[in-house]
């Protein structure tokens, strides 16, 4: 219990929490790039899936490539990142690795809620006259909307635990606190960090939780 | 003064023969401590899984507990909940073994309650009318019937963990992700390329081993398809 309470001194000491290397800076940090990287990952990762899903072509790369993900140590392609020349951009490699890591929850989900329509009403749809392009927009995509948000919300967490690791390749966010206390060798910073993530990891999980309640029952689907 | 050796160490490139003769026994040593940390870890995971998935199944109030300690443990990142381990291991192996059993529980309790829970009642009034009781009808046909989902959480769980052990290296257990912490310290570009390459070899042969387990042990699967 001892570590909890120095732990818990670390954290409240006004001292840590200014500067470059402080917490408010650390966690600034790891929102924007949170958040920047689930943008570009929809917006490369969403369309494509959405299309593929209603052309129904491509459904083994767009399913599989969630088990390669996941094949795949995040650790590794950060460091492999670093040492290419996308490595002397700064935060560069962490942002690549990012999107890299939540493209496939999204592509997958997407793609998995747009062929899970109930064909007969896809049919339907085009016996009332409507357009491909109506389809997708106004049947497929609304009823698919709960898999794609899913998505979403798994990417989300994904960002999270990825922005973490960019911190032992040498990337900003709450991750370098930790890093920082393991070569001080103090317990207490690296509690604190560790804290701090996961309380930062628990509140994206609890976004997406409040989101999904306060959202229409349609966009919800059957859980 | 003798120029130094121009191969490809000396170039510092990203496939290099000479690296993997020449570094053989490191590498060997770093692919036993990845693979042990994964079984070990896996196999606790499992042990511990079972009767929880069981108990979740028995007594319906204990099953959302049990799968909200689940979520919010498997939303923690893997160097944060090595991190908050670190007073209880300190700088250990059974630091990341502990974390990685966590993740690995959390995948297969869901698996497993998935799976008991889509044994169709039918099946299990059958079984009591043949005059089952409640722990042969468990282990002769729940857990058999349930033995799919709980091998495809078994397989996410083991290739997941495969990925993980290399956080490991933050504490200096990291099988192989220790050779890219240290290759990333010192530029070593074969040294990091191979390591990778190796942790991604691995993964797929055990999910492609599990997936052969996985066959052999639920053969009436293949038969309803063919």
């Amino acid at each position: 219990m001892n570590t909890l309470t120095d732990a818990w001194d670390w954290l409240t000491d006004s001292a840590h929490w200014a500067g470059e290397d402080g917490i408010g800076h650390r966690l600034l940090q790891h929102l924007t790039l949170t958040l920047v990287c689930l943008v570009i990952s929809c917006l490369i990762a969403l369309p494509v899936a959405l299309v593929l899903g209603h052309l129904g072509k491509g459904g083994a790369l767009a399913v599989n490539i969630s088990n390669v993900g996941r094949a795949v140590p995040t650790f590794a392609v950060l460091v492999l990142l670093l040492l290419t020349p996308v490595g002397k951009w700064g935060e560069g490699p962490t942002v690549v690795a990012l999107v890299l890591f939540a493209v496939p929850p999204l592509l997958t989900n997407a793609y998995v809620g747009m062929r899970e329509v109930d064909r007969s009403i896809v049919q339907a749809a085009r016996g009332m006259g409507m357009s491909g392009r109506q389809v997708m927009f106004h049947v497929e995509l609304p009823l698919s909307l709960p898999m794609v948000l899913n998505g979403v919300r798994l990417a989300a967490v994904q960002l999270v635990a990825t922005a973490t690791i960019a911190a032992l390749a040498g990337g900003g966010g709450l991750g370098r606190i930790i890093t920082a206390g393991f070569n001080l060798a103090s317990t207490p910073q690296v509690v604190a960090g560790a804290m701090l993530v996961a309380l930062f990891a628990l509140a994206v999980e609890g976004v997406f939780e409040v989101a999904e309640r306060l959202a229409p029952r349609w966009t919800r689907g059957a859980r | 003064m003798r120029a130094p050796p121009d191969d490809c160490l000396a170039r510092n490139e990203w496939i290099c023969g000479e690296y993997l003769s020449t570094r053989r026994h490191i590498l060997l040593d770093a692919v036993l401590q990845h693979l042990e940390l994964t079984s070990v870890s896996v196999l606790v995971g499992l042990v511990v899984a079972l009767p929880l998935a069981v108990l979740a199944r028995r007594w319906g109030w204990a099953a959302g507990p049990v799968l909200a300690v689940t979520t919010i443990l498997y939303t923690i990142p893997s160097l944060a909940m090595f991190s908050l381990l670190l007073p209880v291991y300190g700088l250990s192996a059974s630091l990341v073994v502990a974390g990685l059993v966590l993740y690995s529980l959390t995948l297969l309790v869901r698996n497993i309650l998935a799976g008991l829970r889509a044994v169709p009642e039918e099946t299990r009034q059958a079984a009591r009318g043949m005059g089952y009781g409640p722990i042969r009808l468990l282990l002769t046909v729940e857990l058999p019937l349930a033995l799919p989902a709980a091998m495809a959480g078994l397989r996410i769980a083991t290739v997941s963990a495969v990925s993980l052990v290399t956080v490991g290296a933050i504490v200096g257990y990291g099988g192989l992700g220790n050779l890219i912490y240290s290759g990333m310290n010192t530029y070593f570009k074969a040294q990091v390329l191979t390591a990778s390459v190796l942790c991604v070899v691995i993964a797929v042969l055990a999910d492609l081993l599990l997936l052969a387990v996985q066959r052999l042990l639920t053969p009436w699967t293949r038969a309803a398809r063919g």
